[in-house]
């Protein structure tokens, strides 16, 4: 996020965009929806379903699933046409502009309609609401990233922040909303193919210089590769060990039938986590670690906030805090490392990575909230707003995208569009989440929502099992007919391990991150068994 | 009103209540039957509710005759005698235009400013209002006032809000008209949720145009944009015609877009109330008008600021408004020669209880409550003595003989420990039990309660239970002070009026007849003799002829006594039903 | 500072800005002022009454939670009308309260203990007439107790200001008002999100975690303040443990960027910590397939050798590793430095993505 969790509540106009905010980022809501029933602000929702958040709203944008370019760019243009673009800020702060501005031109509002399906007044509507708020801010997740057009739906984002002067200021900017707790800690930390901690890149030869020194060995300068590409290569043959902590890739990556036939084909395979996963299964070795409670470290939320954990109970059984396991596993490698603390890494962290630096473990125990980086020296208080005054990289740059299709479109034989995501009750893979009886309790089972016009084609009945379909695979799973649905978008959510509904998902990846496209699949659906009723789950 | 004949019923809610549709289908009847070329009309509330139904006979070359207490059957007797003959009933004749008689009274020793039109005209037809001068003020202010000159011209008249709190209206107005905001709202309060206060219903359904007038007079002087009337739904009719009024108004150009081509534009919406007393409370009202549950809310925020959806939001009582075209018309300087230095103009009263001329009051300010119980009101029924008199409902307080001469007026009632509140006058006599008076209030107020703040809620419940138990004899020597700590707690710690009025009953009480208390707890006596527990049943010999209609209608067989001599009541078998005391003729059960 | 207003508290010199009410400076300057319906997270509300305080030249009393502060204000907050209205106050809450601290969830965090306790009111001298509603447990997290609750509106307010579900209102007047859900319907048959803000709400014991009852109160428990494990908004949670067991977890009002929001998953989602099914010994796969318990050091040398003899055969790319996005800084760091530091390959991610 550019800009803080706090800030969020001071923007005029907050615009969400394939975000399921009260869902995956629940207290986030909280904050918005506060601000909104105390007349403090207005919101514009866009999304292909009805999610909760809709229902606070000033603006609903209903596009269809993989057409966010279009709609970003279609809101563009109506305010350039309208003038309500931010001159001032734009002169100044960015360049490209005028290349970008004659990108935008083919977007008129009646073609955008025609591409996302929302009504042209709509797009006209949030585009003056959005461009005329004093403060505005976006707000995104994985609803903008998880596609194979991920790079240029954020892309697009960032000019439509650009374009309207909403970056640098307090209740403005760009504000991607992480899935779990530490990814934006685990990308800080380098456990990335391409750069070390602070995201300084393992090609900068200046970077592995200082890397190798401070490590005392020589590294490779050549990238590494990313989750997908490294499922592919263990099913060429390339990769042959894998040593996995704490994920379940088996169950969370798309294309599953894919995934599992990989991990199969491994070598060697080591599995570190807290309870036996899926993955797990496949491993040669399976080691016991310690769970959030049962250790201390930092983790650093969406907002670049560091943070420091503190330990509560102790392991059970020979579980181990993981940093312990990776130590002693180097050490027996011939490598070793010999942290007697967790602070002894904090510490070498901070040395190591300039955003860090100021983030020692002393200054984060002064600390009343945590330090949000960049923190450049000790007595640095964090920075809450990023690109106050100039960009990182000088002069922001105005990126020209143009909306290309989902790598799938509905076809007479797959008609409907497949999308996925996270239910409120559960998290993930729902190791944690189902295994507390309560939740499971609450949201037993996956429910697939349709929307009532589907589910009256295809003759599918509240709390109906049905087998729904793709090019890769089929499950089965239980319907019920939902309100939030749209007319031909089922979603499905991918916590449960029995409805496996990555068995679905294409391994279609955005070129340049690599994210697959969880968000659309073309699908068909037919009912199997006439069921009784459902609960709504949460 | 032409020079043909006509008849004139009064068919307010009270005049319905008391079978006026009947008493109007029958003359219908009977001058189709005969062939009368008279007009039959009908009118609101005339105040003359202790005769209702009221039926007014004008006819060329005789003075007008108001006749009381008529019934169906009445009606051929009247029709033939009064409009045929020309000979007026004087045994139904409660009034005769020049005439002098008790009933004339009545409305003589009041000064009707609001209640003017009340009973006269005919409220669904907007011709009779504008004939007698209404919606004049409207012209005028929108011809030739600007918004300042017009709450000036109401500040100086020193009118006060008439819904119980009494501030002054030209202030309040001028709060509003300084507040920002994108929108503007107006809003006349007619929830009336006090037990027996009817003056509002009575205006609203006797003249609801002069409410819609100065409604949009003081919504041009605040510059809103919206009105609303909250009106209590248990007021059917007054909500019809009130709707009627408004569709009436706005075709002739009074309401809507600009209005009289002013460029001034206002709606008003009727909005039924939740049927809470509380949601006569501003902020709760407001909450209401919201959809949500009526609650009061600390202030400020004052309305004036902070009302409606947050918007700048004025509201007055249903009287303050009819006052308004009044004092345009005929000016502030007259309205401020009426009443007293704080206090100008008139108040309607609702006079009720055990007075004989019960019904509404309309008195200037600053005439005693004598004035109003005994000249107006005619005295105590029956001939029994006058005990106290509770005004302002069941927030006000309840006053003694002693203080009978305390002229009604914002300054001089709280200074007594009574509020002048919305005008409910109830007279009590001395058959009443003024602990039991004061625990009927508060039930009142309890159940009434919102339940938001913690003194308000469990405050009075507690109170209400102590005056319980005083009444049953159960009552502990400590109770009276732990009555008045209480009283005093809830009243200074409530968060709304209706908490920080609601001891008021049980602190005059306690104030005037403290001893009435003591005996109950010590010595464990009703001196009204009218708490059941405290009380049994004894017939005096010497007054009892021995007629047996008590014994008759005894219904748990308690009394004996053979004919002719005296009789007398078992005590154990006596349930205390009263029937007997209020079966015999010669006063001769009494209880101790 | 400008905008800065001046004023009073006890004598005390306190100032504030604009739009700041008498409680907040108060609290700021360690004034204690009573409160009930008070939450910083809510609109003030103005309920209960304890805050009530004297403004010279203001009209009666007024509540310190609503009232905005004005230049050169004279506050004083405890005199003897207040008191007499505060233990007043006290005394009726408890005349309809059940006296049943002992086994109450909330004794040791509950506001009308501490003002009983503060003001030494034993016993209510209102003794009257109390309810007797039956305990509303019909779903699996939230227990409620009509008969302790004080009608602050907390629940109803935080479920409507800031969750945004609006499961709660208030029903009935007087004596009988009471907070219910539309047509008392159980929460599972409402827009409950189970999120439990209505407990962090509740001052008293009326809403409460079914999971945690009689496993640990305030003050047998030991407290830790960390971070939810779940997505990326990184609350501040408290772990209360007990037993080396997670039995409750809530959220400190002044701390994190929740500040005392929390959702279902941050507050009842911590019983996997204690499940059975927790990975407790290494395992070593064996020819038949299954897996077998073995030592640390039997784990780490196996684990080892094969790392040594793939990278011997194959090159150190043919290895990866997977770090983590739930694990801490220092593990993904120290995870990252070993693929590539003990390894010798950038083959490292984690599932960032999804
Ligand atoms: C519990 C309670 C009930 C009230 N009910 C009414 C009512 O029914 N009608 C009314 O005009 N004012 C009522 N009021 C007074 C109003 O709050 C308010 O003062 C009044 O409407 C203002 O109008 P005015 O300035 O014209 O008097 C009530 C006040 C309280 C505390
Ligand atoms: S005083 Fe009574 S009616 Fe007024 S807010 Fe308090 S509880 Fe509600
Ligand atoms: S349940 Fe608790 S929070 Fe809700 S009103 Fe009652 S006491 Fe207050």
């Amino acid at each position: 996020m550019t800009n803080s969790i706090e800030d969020i509540g001071l923007a005029d106009v907050t615009f969400i965009i394939g975000s399921n905010t009260t869902e995956a980022h629940p207290v986030i809501s909280m904050e918005l929806i506060k601000a909104v029933k105390a007349g403090r602000k207005k919101l514009i929702v866009a999304d292909p379903r009805n999610i909760m958040i809709s229902s606070f709203a000033e603006i609903v944008l209903n596009q269809k699933p993989g057409t966010d370019v279009a709609l970003l760019n279609g809101m563009m243009h109506w305010i350039l046409k309208k003038k309500l673009h931010n001159e001032d800020f734009i002169a100044e702060r960015t360049e490209g502009f005028d290349e970008f501005k004659k990108s935008l031109a083919a977007y008129s509002p009646e073609k955008v309609e025609k591409i996302t399906g929302v009504p042209k007044e709509d797009i006209k509507r949030a585009a003056e609401m959005f461009a005329s708020a004093p403060r505005a801010n976006i707000i995104y997740a994985m609803g903008i990233t998880q596609h194979t057009t991920g790079t240029d739906n954020v892309m697009a984002v960032a000019n439509l922040a650009m374009l309207t002067g909403n970056i640098g200021r307090p209740g403005t900017g760009v504000n991607p909303l992480r899935g779990q707790n530490n990814v934006q800690g685990a990308c800080d930390m380098g456990a990335l193919p391409d750069v070390y901690s602070g995201y300084q890149k393992v090609t900068d030869d200046a970077a592995r210089r200082m890397m190798e020194e401070a490590w005392g060995v020589p590294l490779p300068a050549k990238p590494g590769l990313k989750v997908t590409e490294m499922v592919d290569a263990a099913l060429r043959g390339d990769i042959k060990a894998i040593y996995v902590m704490g994920e379940n890739p088996v169950i969370t990556d798309s294309d599953l039938n894919h995934s599992i036939k990989a991990f199969q084909s491994l070598e060697f395979l080591v599995v570190q986590d807290i309870f036996m996963t899926e993955t797990a299964e496949f491993a040669d070795v399976v080691l016991p670690s310690a769970s959030f409670a049962e250790k201390e470290g930092t983790f650093t939320n969406t907002e670049r906030r560091v943070q420091r954990i503190h330990k509560a109970i102790e392991p059970p059984g020979e579980a181990r805090p993981d940093w312990e396991i990776i130590s002693e596993v180097s050490s027996a490698l011939g490598y070793k490392m010999s942290y007697s603390t967790v602070y002894d890494i904090s510490r070498e962290i901070s040395k190591v990575t300039p955003s860090y630096r100021g983030i020692t473990p002393n200054a984060i125990a002064g600390a009343a909230c945590g330090i949000q980086w960049p923190c450049p020296e000790e007595d640095h208080p964090g920075t809450p707003i990023l690109h106050v005054g100039k960009f990182t990289r000088g002069k922001g740059k105005f990126m020209p995208v143009h909306y290309k299709p989902p790598h799938e479109s509905p076809t007479k034989d797959y008609p409907l569009v497949l999308t996925t995501g996270r239910i409120l009750t559960h998290y993930h893979a729902g190791s944690m989440t189902r295994r507390c009886p309560p939740l499971e309790e609450i949201a037993p089972e996956a429910l697939a929502e349709f929307h009532e016009s589907d589910a009256a084609a295809y003759g599918i009945g509240e709390g109906d099992i049905v087998e729904i379909a793709t090019r890769r695979g089929k499950i089965e799973v239980r319907a019920t007919i939902s309100e939030r649905a749209n007319p031909g978008v089922v979603f499905v959510p991918f916590h449960y391990a029995e409805t496996p509904v990555n068995v679905l998902t294409p391994s279609a990846l955005d070129p340049v991150c690599k994210i697959p496209e969880f968000k659309v699949s073309a699908i068909k659906v037919k009912a199997k068994k006439r069921q009784g009723q459902t609960r709504k789950n949460l | 009103m032409s020079g043909k004949d006509r008849v004139v019923v009064g068919l307010a809610t009270c005049g319905i209540a008391a079978g006026g549709v009947s008493v109007m289908e029958e003359i219908r009847r009977e001058i189709k039957k005969r062939n009368l070329g008279v007009e039959v009309a009908e009118t609101g509330c005339i105040g003359y509710c202790f005769a209702e139904v009221l039926v007014e006979i004008q006819k060329a070359g005789m003075p007008k005759v108001i006749y009381g207490e008529v019934k169906p059957n009445d009606v051929p007797l009247i029709v033939e005698g009064h409009l045929i003959e020309g000979k007026i009933l004087r045994d139904k004749a409660l009034l005769i235009e020049g005439r002098k008689t008790p009933e004339a009274d009545f409305l003589k020793k009041q000064k009707r400013i609001v209640l003017a039109n009340c009973g006269l005209i005919d409220p669904e037809n907007i011709d009779d209002y504008i004939a007698t001068g209404g919606y004049e003020a409207l012209k005028k202010v929108l011809s030739g006032m600007t918004p300042e000159q017009v709450r000036e011209e109401i500040l100086a008249s020193g009118l006060r809000g008439r819904g119980g709190a009494g501030f002054p209206t030209g202030q309040k107005w001028n709060l509003c008209a300084m507040a920002q905001g994108k929108d503007k709202y107006i809003v006349c309060n007619a929830d009336e949720g006090d037990p027996g206060a009817f003056m509002d219903r009575s205006v609203l359904e006797g003249d609801p145009h002069a409410v819609i007038e100065g409604m949009i007079i003081g919504g041009y002087a605040i510059g809103a944009t919206h009105g609303y009337i909250y009106c209590r739904a248990e007021y059917p009719l007054a909500v019809r015609r009130l709707k009627k009024a408004i569709a009436d108004a706005t075709s002739r150009g009074f309401l809507g877009k600009n209005i009289l081509s002013s460029g001034y534009s206002l709606d008003i919406v009727v909005k039924e109330g939740a049927g809470a007393f509380v949601c006569g409370e501003e902020t709760a009202l407001i909450a209401s008008i919201e959809g949500k549950r009526g609650m009061p809310r600390p202030r400020p925020p004052f309305p004036a600021n902070k009302g409606i959806w947050g918007m700048p939001t004025n509201i007055n009582n249903v009287e303050t408004f009819a006052n308004v075209p009044w004092i345009i018309r005929n000016r502030a300087k007259k309205f401020a020669k009426m009443g007293t230095v704080g206090s100008k103009g008139t108040k309607v009263f609702c006079l009720t209880g055990k007075v004989r001329r019960g019904g509404l009051a309309e008195v200037e300010m600053g005439t005693t409550l004598r004035e109003v119980i005994f000249g107006v009101g005619g005295g105590i029924k029956e001939g029994r003595k006058f005990k106290a008199v509770q005004i302002g409902g069941p927030s006000g307080g309840c006053l003694p003989e002693s203080l009978l001469d305390t002229p009604v007026d914002y300054d001089s009632l709280p200074a007594a420990g009574a509020i002048m509140g919305s005008g409910g006058m109830v007279v009590v006599d001395d058959t009443t039990c003024m602990v039991d008076l004061a625990k009927y209030f508060l039930t009142f107020t309890q159940m009434e309660s919102c339940g938001k703040c913690v003194p308000c809620r469990l405050g009075t419940k507690r109170m209400l239970e102590i005056l319980t138990r005083i009444c049953k004899g159960e009552g502990k020597p400590e109770d009276i002070d732990l009555l008045e700590k209480l009283a005093i707690d809830i009243k200074e710690g409530s968060l709304c009026q209706l908490g920080g009025t609601a001891p008021n009953p049980v602190l005059t009480t306690l104030r005037y007849f403290r001893d009435e208390y003591v005996a109950h707890i010590r010595d464990k006596r009703c001196p009204a003799g009218l708490c059941v527990d405290l009380v049994t049943f004894h017939i005096d010999p010497e007054k009892c002829t021995g007629c047996g209609v008590c014994l008759k209608n005894c219904p748990s067989g308690a009394i004996s006594g053979e004919r002719k001599k005296p009789h007398v009541i078992d005590e154990d078998k006596c349930i205390k039903c009263r029937e007997c005391i209020r079966r015999c003729r010669f006063d001769a059960v009494y209880t101790v | 500072m400008s905008g800065e207003i001046r004023l009073k508290i006890d004598g005390k010199a306190c100032s504030g800005l604009k739009g700041e009410t008498i409680l907040e400076v108060a609290r700021r300057n360690e004034i204690w002022i009573p409160t009930l319906c008070y939450d910083e997270r809510l609109e003030p509300y103005g309920a209960c009454r304890l805050c009530l305080v004297e403004v010279k030249g203001a009209r009666g009393l007024l509540p310190a939670c609503t009232t905005e502060i004005t230049e050169g204000m004279e506050v004083r907050t405890s005199t003897k009308r207040i008191e007499s209205i505060r233990r007043t106050v006290i005394e009726l809450l408890l005349s309809d309260h059940p006296d049943d601290c002992m086994t109450c969830e909330s004794a040791g965090s509950c506001v009308l203990q501490d003002l009983a306790y503060r003001y030494g009111v034993k016993r209510s001298p209102y003794a009257g007439e109390t309810h007797k509603y039956g305990i509303l447990n019909g779903n699996p997290l939230i227990e409620r107790d009509p008969n302790k609750c004080v009608l602050c509106g907390r629940c109803v307010r935080i479920c409507e200001e800031v969750v945004g579900a609006g499961v709660y209102g208030f029903v009935n007047r007087g004596f009988d008002a009471i907070v219910s859900t539309p047509y008392d319907h159980s929460l599972l048959d409402t827009p409950c999100l189970f999120c439990g803000q209505c407990i962090s709400a509740c001052p008293v014991g009326a809403l409460t975690s079914k999971i945690s009852k009689g496993k640990g109160r305030y003050w047998d428990v030991k407290k830790t303040d960390t971070i939810c494990p779940y997505c990326g908004v990184g609350c501040t949670i408290t772990l209360w443990t007990k037993e080396n067991r997670i039995v409750n977890v809530t959220a400190p009002i002044d701390k994190g960027v929740n500040k005392g929001d929390l959702c279902v998953k941050g507050r009842f989602g911590y019983q996997f910590v204690n499940s059975p099914d927790r990975l407790k010994s290494p395992l070593v796969r064996q020819r038949d397939g299954s897996l077998k318990r073995v030592s640390w050091k039997k784990a780490v040398s196996y684990i080892a050798e094969n790392f040594a003899r793939i990278r011997e055969q194959y090159g150190p790319d043919s290895i990866a590793g997977l770090a983590s996005a739930r694990c801490t800084n220092e593990e993904n760091y120290v995870f990252q430095k070993f693929i590539r530091a003990a390894i010798g390959t950038n083959n490292v991610d984690h599932c960032a993505r999804l």
